[in-house]
């Protein structure tokens, strides 16, 4: 996983398996932290399995005994001085929380968030997904809800060309943010 | 700049062409693996390929979708194609500047790209 983007790509889709019908996505960029919240209102875990969920020979999956999305983020959270939390509980949901030291060597870059947002709203358009982007004191955020006002409910979101605008629309608005983090550096 | 009152304009495009979308019985579906090990691979990339060219095409017969593992980590990305009554086709080690080809020959032309199936790789 080069990109923080990937990690949050394959940790959502869990929150989809658990048939979460609102996520909340926040990445903020404050300083020399990055911090990464991936909330859902799914299934939640027992405290049991929230106990082992990080440790790569848990899966949920009946294929094989192993399952390395979360293991592979603490791995890179904790790379970087950084923690990954887990708080959870059935029938209410799952928040996912990692910090990451962004100022460390080993720190990921946070890559293609328009390329993720996309992909997730692709393969579960009905989702009520809220996306915030944060980078010191500048934010933008996505909210499928917004999108469905102009939309409409009878369009998914998922068809190629509505996908492709969200798509475009996000790579605008990631650019810009960029640029403001330039210009501070 | 992009502004959310774009969607209002494709929104009312598609209300008047809505019907003329075929059965979901006669469509193609295309299915990428999206797992840990699809993602790790570059699957990313190559669904974001494929909804830029079915939608650059317009083939309004063809489903672009996701699955989990498809259970040859190795080979991944992989990405299955099942067109109505054939048998399914499988293609590995897929990067976006295969999926050109794949779609004009397969998705249009109905010619499987033998060179980058499962069967060439094995």
């Amino acid at each position: 996983m080069k990109e923080i983007a990937l990690h949050i790509l394959d940790i959502a889709q869990n929150s989809l398996a658990a048939r979460a019908r609102r996520l909340e996505i926040t990445l903020a960029e404050e300083g020399e932290t990055l911090t990464l919240t991936i909330a859902d209102n799914g299934k939640g875990m027992s405290p049991e399995l929230l106990a082992t969920v990080s440790d790569p020979f848990t899966t949920t999956r009946t294929t094989r005994k192993m399952g390395l999305g979360l293991p592979l983020l603490r791995l890179a959270a904790e790379q970087t001085g950084g923690a990954l939390s887990i708080e959870s509980a059935l029938g209410v949901g799952t928040t996912v929380t990692a910090r990451f030291g962004a100022a460390h060597i080993d720190c990921p870059p946070v890559g293609d968030m328009a390329g993720t947002i996309t992909l997730l709203l692709q393969g579960a358009p009905e989702v009520e997904l809220t996306y915030t982007h944060q980078v010191e004191e500048r934010r933008f955020t996505l909210s499928t809800r917004e999108l469905r006002e102009e939309l409409g409910e009878e369009i998914s979101l998922a068809e190629p060309e509505v996908i492709l605008w969200i798509r475009d629309y996000l790579q605008e608005q990631e650019a810009l943010l960029r640029e403001n983090k330039g210009m501070k550096a | 700049m992009k502004s959310l009152a774009e969607l209002r304009a494709i929104r009312e495009r598609m209300e008047k062409q809505i019907d003329l979308r075929e059965s979901n019985d006669d469509r193609i579906r295309v299915v990428v693996g999206m797992a840990t090990c699809g993602i790790a691979a570059g699957a990313r990339p190559v669904l974001n390929a494929f909804l830029e060219e079915v939608n650059k095409r317009d083939l309004k017969n063809v489903t672009v979708s996701q699955t989990g593992c498809i259970g040859v980590c190795r080979l991944e990305p992989i990405v299955e194609i099942y067109v109505p009554g054939q048998e399914k086709v499988t293609y590995v080690k897929m990067t976006p500047d295969k999926v050109a080809s794949i779609v004009s020959e397969h998705l249009v032309n109905g010619r499987v790209v033998e060179e980058y199936t499962i069967g060439a790789a094995e």
